[in-house]
């Protein structure tokens, strides 16, 4: 089975198998208690804190665990912006940011202005800055874009906000454990289950100096970001998948990058009527994004299961929302027919062959089926 | 299958996609942009909200020209295409 969706979810790491399972046993424990069994599992929550502090470039005093990267997005998000609320409620993000972002931006109340991308789903810095105001209390740039594989110009947007005075609120759960976290930061999220870690552990980091007040009743775990007893367990295990994938990354990053390209050369050439979309040049390693002619997304999901291939779609032509993918929408191409491929750590070479192999015939049936073949 | 519309009084034919979703809409047009002259413009009415990005993204693949919106008195949106190709 060619599990190639790894944007959605990665298989969990074996150093996070053991690490769980290890865990399971001896980490049940309250942290927050005097005793012993509650000091070794302080120990350990803060040692996996250090471990991803480390990894993605923070202190491990800004560092806190969440329930999920979604979470993660939503506290650090109306946290920071309740924290200006003297500044103002305006808020700035790009029209290309995850869900949860928009959501989030949304539900804080105050005025949103939604920064445009361009064909390859990238923001225009200037344009960004130039939507910075004397009355904004946050801005919100992804790293890279979760669709399409476009990198952001995170370090440049944020030293237009460091001279403005707003802080930026990073998400780049799409490429921490894969690629350097871009500087300039003042809020950064990441989600372990897309390095290898289990589900259900997200990180907010905020940044020394960067003002924060929750939003939630006061609770003293994680630094009094986050409330609730820590999954201890979960956490060392999203530590030790990161640090273990850490130490490949750059190679991995490089093999990924060389089976990306191979697909986006190859799939024009093998389907016809095929656009490949996002930046080809300044873009994550692991993720491509197409999208064929005429055809219905979900239906090709569900027909390269059957060959064997897990994929995702942006295309929701018969999903309940109605609502096209918001970045294809923004970038102004096809939303229909749309395959994401993400690669997982460790997906071999035959695997992406195959799948090239697999394809054509896959689009070729759909279209024939449903009477588009000649158009 | 063509119902009253405003302002498409150039349109040579007018395709309703009305209550069909994506792909359908950019289909239609695929298959009846043949049957206008070469420099006609053609109407699709569509209330899918894909047709809004999927049409002009159809046409600056296969090289046809995207007009913009015009208001469709049947519901929806008009999007015209003037035929290049």
């Amino acid at each position: 089975m060619g599990y190639l969706d790894a944007a959605s979810a990665e298989p969990l790491h074996p150093a996070a198998r053991g690490a769980l399972l290890s865990a399971l046993d001896e980490g049940w424990a309250d942290p927050a208690r005097r005793y012993g069994a509650g000091r070794r599992n302080r120990l350990r929550l803060d040692a996996a804190r250090s471990a991803v502090a480390g990894v993605l470039g923070a202190r491990a005093d800004e560092l806190s665990f969440t329930a999920s990267g979604t979470t993660a997005v939503q506290l650090g998000l109306l946290g920071a912006a309740a924290a200006r609320h003297r500044v103002g409620s305006h808020l700035v993000v790009s029209a290309v940011e995850h869900s949860s972002v928009l959501q989030a931006a949304a539900a804080h109340g105050g005025e949103v202005t939604v920064v445009p991308v361009d064909r390859l789903g990238r923001v225009d810095p200037d344009e960004f800055a130039a939507a910075l105001r004397p009355d904004t209390a946050l801005a919100c740039l992804q790293s890279a874009n979760h669709e399409v594989g476009t990198d952001q110009p995170v370090e440049t947007v944020a030293a237009a906000c460091r001279a403005a005075d707003v802080p930026l609120l990073v998400d780049a759960a799409q490429s921490a454990g894969r690629v350097p976290i871009p500087a300039g930061w003042s809020v950064l999220i990441a989600s372990a289950h897309k390095w290898g870690g289990p589900p259900g552990v997200g990180v907010l980091v905020v940044r020394k100096g960067t003002r924060w007040r929750s939003v939630l009743p006061p609770d003293e775990r994680e630094h009094g970001r986050v409330p609730g007893f820590e999954n201890v367990p979960a956490i060392a295990a999203a530590a030790a998948a990161l640090v273990a994938r850490d130490e490949v990354a750059a190679a991995e990053a490089a093999r990924h990058w060389a089976l990306v390209e191979r697909i986006r050369a190859r799939v024009p050439t093998l389907v016809p009527d095929v656009e490949v979309v996002g930046d080809p040049a300044h873009r994550l390693p692991h993720l491509v994004t197409f999208s064929c002619l005429y055809l219905d997304g979900e239906t090709l999901v569900t027909e390269l299961d059957s060959a064997g291939f897990a994929v995702n779609s942006g295309s929701s032509c018969t999903s309940s929302t109605l609502q096209p993918s918001h970045v294809l929408a923004a970038m102004g191409v096809l939303t229909h027919g749309n395959v994401r491929v993400s690669l997982p750590l460790g997906v071999t070479e035959a695997e992406i062959d195959r799948f090239l192999d697999v394809l054509p015939a896959v689009v070729a049936k759909l279209r024939t089926q449903a009477g588009v073949s000649d158009l | 299958m063509s119902r009253p519309v405003g302002g498409l009084d150039e349109a040579a034919l007018v395709i309703d996609t009305l209550g069909r979703r994506c792909p359908i809409p950019v289909i239609e047009l695929a298959k009846q942009i043949g049957a206008v002259e070469v420099g006609a413009v053609i109407a699709v009415l569509a209330d899918d909200e894909a047709a809004r990005v999927d049409i002009p993204a159809w046409c600056q693949m296969r090289e046809q020209r995207y007009l913009g919106e015009a208001e469709s008195l049947a519901g929806g949106r008009a999007y015209l295409v003037r035929r290049l190709a």
